[in-house]
């Protein structure tokens, strides 16, 4: 039985020290196209995309006018029925795409930069800087996430921007400590020791010198923050702790759960918001547990041949 | 034992900083929120009265740095002010614990007994049958949201084959005994909720576990067994799983915070009278004192878990002890 001998991490660092190289990105989107996984995910991101970006393309009804029969089943018409006050689901699903896909992609973008700025300074700094911000992280990693979340939406005046600002607080934790140990494994690189004898200072040697050499594992991490986002996001408005005059999937959830829709037999209220979030978050899984193959050849699926030679 | 000690003082300083966090929020929101709840209390005993008034900052004309220390001193002696009906927070809360303590432990547990077994065997065959299509299944759903398998669920179980109840934890005409009947009732009402906790935090074991085993697999002690020519359950399990495990384990108390938020939703999904559904409630109520009781009780059990696996691994893992 052959096995790769391999290590996760040492694989990682290897593609990602590879640089901005033509070829090596070339290889490297190549290699994204032909994997099945990674080709699903971004399949269902771009068409996601698509609609928070055109929403009046897929759908002529407004959203929240309350002009059509109520609790109406699916027809024609109405592709998904009606709400309890007789708005479309369908155009309110449409619409309330771009809010939510926002808010995932601004969380995610601002927690991959504060965890990439605390675990890479804390790595590089080493000593008291190091031993301060890993017990931040850690007391971050240990508080759980979504009791510390419903209290502070809870004091918070609801809305996207209380959304947005508590997901960044409580998503950074995990991949600061992913990045901090990326990190220990550069410090004692050459490149970073000419930087150093070169006088620079260390926010210009983490920013300039170190995070280029992290683009691939910021990448990870940017997916792995997404698929929580995704989740906490919705979980949160879906407890009603979201702004139910903000058209996104999570209250679209609220509203139908408080309403009772799966019960009275207005099953596609809630199943639709439900499945949509679903999708986006399995979309971001998908791409991300591709990634993890890509970067760590050890994990790949393995070979018909390996097989046969197996005991 | 320079590890224990790191980890027992990583412990404190969480404690502290989720206590501070409570006794910090009401001060920082704008409005009079705290007043307005403290001021439907009625009837209340005077001394969970100033308990309350403590940590919220209503009627305190002293400096808060001593409010401060009145509060952590109150937090440490349990007295946690009233709810809403001007029950004790404490009271309610070990009322509703028993329901989540039984659902959530069973699910969990099953959970990381099947992810990891599973996790086990698929690196153990790796592009096996089962490695080709179990991790990458549950490792799809465990991104789904939690309370979309509940509602799932809910609709095929419940909604139309009728099979299973939806909702609360036993049948509304039942009266809770310790008679078969009444135990299977309960169990009945457990069902769905507890599925949907497995299946969802499955995923998270077997991806962690697989990842590990095929890792320590290729490891010199392992070919090494091999080349002695143990048997192949041998070198799975005492050679291969024995090791790959341990990461597990520290993963398991980190991952139980993210259990536990699980569970509120699904609680509040299925109605399922336990803590979560009691957090929810209290927010659509404006129960602040039992809001910031129940984040100060997830914060202590989760600190109470890490701090048993950190235990654990010190014993399992001899590199921790000397570290």
């Amino acid at each position: 039985m052959a096995i790769p001998a391999i290590g996760p991490s040492s694989a990682l660092s290897e593609t990602s020290l590879g640089g901005p190289s033509t070829t090596a990105r070339a290889r490297f989107v190549r290699t994204l196209f032909g994997n099945r996984k990674a080709t699903a995910g971004l399949a269902i991101l771009i068409l996601i995309s698509f609609v928070a970006a055109f929403p009046g393309l897929v759908t002529h009804d407004d959203p929240n006018a309350a002009i059509y029969g109520i609790e109406l089943g699916p027809s024609a018409q109405h592709l998904l029925g009606t709400t309890l006050v007789g708005q479309d689901v369908f155009s309110q699903l449409v619409w309330g795409t771009r809010l939510t896909l926002i808010i995932v992609v601004v969380v995610s973008v601002i927690a991959t930069f504060l965890s990439m700025i605390i675990g890479v300074t804390a790595a590089y700094l080493g000593g008291v800087a190091d031993r301060s911000l890993s017990v931040l992280t850690d007391i971050f990693l240990i508080i759980p996430t979504l009791p510390l979340l419903i209290v502070l939406a809870f004091y918070l005046p609801s809305g996207a921007s209380t959304m947005i600002l508590v997901l960044c607080l409580t998503s950074w934790a995990f991949q600061a400590r992913q990045l901090r140990s990326q990190g220990l494994s550069l410090r004692s690189r050459d490149f970073l020791a000419s930087a150093r004898v070169r006088g620079e200072r260390p926010i210009y040697i983490i920013l300039v010198e170190i995070v280029p050499t992290m683009t691939s594992l910021l990448a990870a991490s940017f997916l792995g923050v997404a698929v929580y986002v995704v989740g906490f996001a919705a979980g949160l408005q879906f407890l009603g702790l979201g702004n139910s005059s903000e058209l996104t999937w999570g209250t679209l959830l609220y509203q139908a759960q408080a309403n009772d829709a799966l019960v009275s037999g207005n099953v596609w209220w809630e199943l639709a918001p439900g499945l949509a979030v679903a999708l986006l978050g399995a979309g971001f899984a998908l791409l991300n547990y591709a990634f993890d193959e890509i970067g760590n050849p050890a994990l790949r699926p393995a070979r018909r041949r390996r097989d046969r030679s197996a005991p | 034992m320079t590890y224990l000690r790191r980890r027992l003082g990583l412990f404190l300083l969480t404690l502290w900083a989720a206590l501070t966090i409570n006794f910090a929020l009401p001060r920082l929101m704008p409005g009079n929120e705290a007043q307005a709840v403290l001021a439907t209390l009625h009837g209340v005993n005077p001394a969970a009265l100033h308990a309350l008034e403590i940590e919220f900052g209503v009627n305190i004309h002293q400096n808060i740095v001593i409010t401060y220390f009145q509060y952590l001193g109150n937090c440490f002696t349990g007295q946690l002010g009233v709810d809403h009906y001007g029950i004790p927070v404490v009271t309610a809360i070990l009322q509703a614990l028993p329901w989540t303590l039984g659902l959530v432990g069973i699910a969990t547990v099953l959970a990381f007994v099947i992810g990891t077994l599973v996790g086990i065997l698929s690196a153990w065959k790796r592009g096996g049958r089962m490695d080709a299509f179990l991790p990458p299944l549950l490792f799809i759903v465990s991104s789904f949201p939690i309370f979309f398998v509940g509602l799932i669920l809910i609709l095929v179980f419940g909604v139309i084959l009728n099979w299973l109840p939806i909702g609360g934890n036993y049948s509304l005409d039942a009266t809770p005994s310790l008679s078969l009947p009444f135990i299977g009732d309960v169990i009945t009402h457990a069902l769905l909720p507890g599925i949907t906790l497995v299946v969802v935090t499955a995923g998270l074991w077997i991806f962690s576990m697989r990842n590990n085993m095929i890792t320590t697999l290729a490891e010199d002690y392992v070919k090494m067994g091999r080349a002695k020519g143990l048997a192949p359950w041998r070198i799975m399990l005492d050679y291969a799983a024995r090791n790959a495990i341990l990461p597990n384990l520290t993963g398991f108390a980190m991952q139980l915070g993210f259990v536990l938020g699980g569970a509120i939703l699904v609680e509040y999904t299925f109605s399922y009278p336990g803590l979560g559904y009691l957090f929810y409630t209290s927010t659509t109520l404006h129960d602040l004192p039992m809001m910031q009781g129940l984040f100060l009780f997830y914060t202590m059990a989760v600190l109470v878990c890490v701090l048993f696996a950190d235990l654990l691994t010190a014993l399992l893992d001899p590199r921790t002890r000397d570290a």
